[in-house]
């Protein structure tokens, strides 16, 4: 019962939040629980809350725990709310952050060599997105910036930590087998919204 | 932004039409060609591919398209490759050390591949997330509102700071000064009821800039002309002595 109350005391924070709450910050609030405990309130709130199938969804994005909707609701809100920002990039953009998510620290040069093209104004954008961070320079002749992956780069691909990426030898595995016209498996193959289907196949492999 | 070029390539009799992202930089037009003819990138026919990427890059310049620098290091990368592939074979070379001069090429044409590949993984992540709504989303819009909710008195005062920087701008230009051969002339005549002889030098060591001096020298030349002054070589001391007629 008790268990129950400190449930929905984290829900009605989670509510409230429109940035993902981190447990650290819910250790701040609740001193007198065991961080462990916490933690497996917070389990035990996911499980029961996510179970119930509705609208709204528990996800662990950044390292923190934030509520959202289910991608299936997003025609409806949009209709309800009219409109929502969105901050879609462009292919060069995204190419430029993938080189970045996988070899992170990587300097400029090291991105243009991968991608055969300069592309500073890319990284220029992708700092002002604050989607990737200066991670210092490298220690080699003129000491070239590094650039990594920021905490609002999860937040904007769903990601709770960089773990959740695919590794690239998967890539490599459908290149070899030259199965390019999967579905999904570029941005031309899915430049509208994807179907129910597959963003319930997305969201399973999620869980 | 999706301007996409049509690539017409005569190869092996046949016409090949392609519609060829420009975007895509070099490594993206070679790998769309491959990809599109469902060649074998482990053994790609670089004749057939070099003369479709250049006449990609011909019809580029035919559309007035400026073509990046890196484009054309692939293009010669591409005919040195080919050129390679016609000397013939060293026969005293181990078949196992002579590397295909394509190598690198698929190298680095698989890598990128791969990072197009996870590229085409975000997107398709981002499609979703966008799909995705969470508390306080809707109230971004009224943030952006707030910012053009001005008063008249932030008007007027955004009005003066961009005054104020205009003028500042202003006052940075550098005014090209001018001078005419009559103010020199006038200048010189004034400057001789004083002086009855002066060293061009003296001009000189003015530190005037150097319009002023070629004008005064055209000056003294036109003074020489009307008669109103001599104009003396001295050899030793290589300057101009100039006295009054």
């Amino acid at each position: 019962m008790l268990s129950g109350t400190l449930q929905n005391q984290l829900l009605a924070i989670l509510f409230s939040a429109s940035e993902p709450v981190r447990l650290s910050q819910f250790e701040a609030i609740f001193p007198d629980t065991e961080p462990d405990d916490l933690k497996s309130a917070l389990e035990e709130l996911i499980t029961a809350f996510n179970s119930m199938q509705r609208a709204v969804e528990i996800r662990k994005i950044a390292g923190g725990y934030r509520l959202s909707t289910l991608p299936e609701q997003h025609e409806v809100l949009m209709d309800y709310l009219k409109s929502k920002p969105s901050a879609r990039l462009t292919q060069a953009a995204l190419e430029t952050l993938a080189v970045i998510a996988y070899k992170q620290p990587v300097t400029s040069p090291e991105i243009s060599e991968i991608r055969g093209i300069k592309g500073s104004s890319t990284l220029k954008t992708l700092l002002e997105k604050k989607l990737i961070e200066i991670r210092g320079r490298k220690k080699v002749i003129g000491r070239p910036i590094l650039y990594g992956t920021s905490q609002e780069f999860l937040i904007h691909f769903g990601l709770n930590d960089l773990s959740e990426l695919p590794s690239l030898e998967e890539f490599e595995e459908i290149v070899s087998e030259g199965d390019l016209l999967q579905p999904g498996s570029g941005p031309e193959s899915s430049s509208g919204r994807p179907s129910r289907e597959v963003l319930r196949e997305v969201k399973n492999q999620d869980v | 932004m999706q301007t996409q070029a049509a690539n017409t390539a005569k190869s092996q009799g046949f016409p090949v039409i392609f519609e060829l992202d420009i975007f895509e930089g070099p490594l993206g037009v070679l790998l769309q060609l491959i990809r599109k003819q469902e060649i074998d990138i482990y053994d790609i026919p670089i004749e057939r591919i070099t003369a479709q990427y250049l006449s990609f890059l011909d019809l580029m310049k035919e559309t007035n398209v400026s073509i990046a620098g890196e484009y054309l290091v692939m293009a010669a990368t591409l005919i040195y490759i080919k050129s390679r592939m016609l000397l013939p074979v060293d026969p005293s070379a181990e078949e196992d050390q002579e590397e295909d001069p394509r190598f690198e090429l698929v190298t680095q044409l698989l890598e990128y591949e791969q990072f197009k590949k996870a590229a085409g993984m975000l997107h398709d992540r981002q499609v979703i997330e966008d799909s995705v709504w969470v508390r306080g989303q809707n109230e971004f819009e009224e943030e952006e509102q707030d910012a053009v909710d001005a008063t008249v008195y932030d008007l007027v005062q955004a009005f003066h700071d961009i005054v104020e920087r205009a003028r500042d701008r202003i006052a940075l230009r550098v005014v090209p000064e001018s001078v005419t051969l009559e103010d020199k002339l006038l200048e010189l005549r004034d400057m001789f009821t004083i002086h009855r002889e002066m060293l061009f030098s003296a001009f000189v060591s003015q530190g005037l800039p150097r319009l002023h001096l070629i004008v005064t020298f055209i000056a003294l030349l036109e003074l020489a002309r009307l008669n109103e002054v001599s104009l003396f070589q001295d050899p030793e001391r290589r300057d101009i002595r100039i006295a009054v007629c």
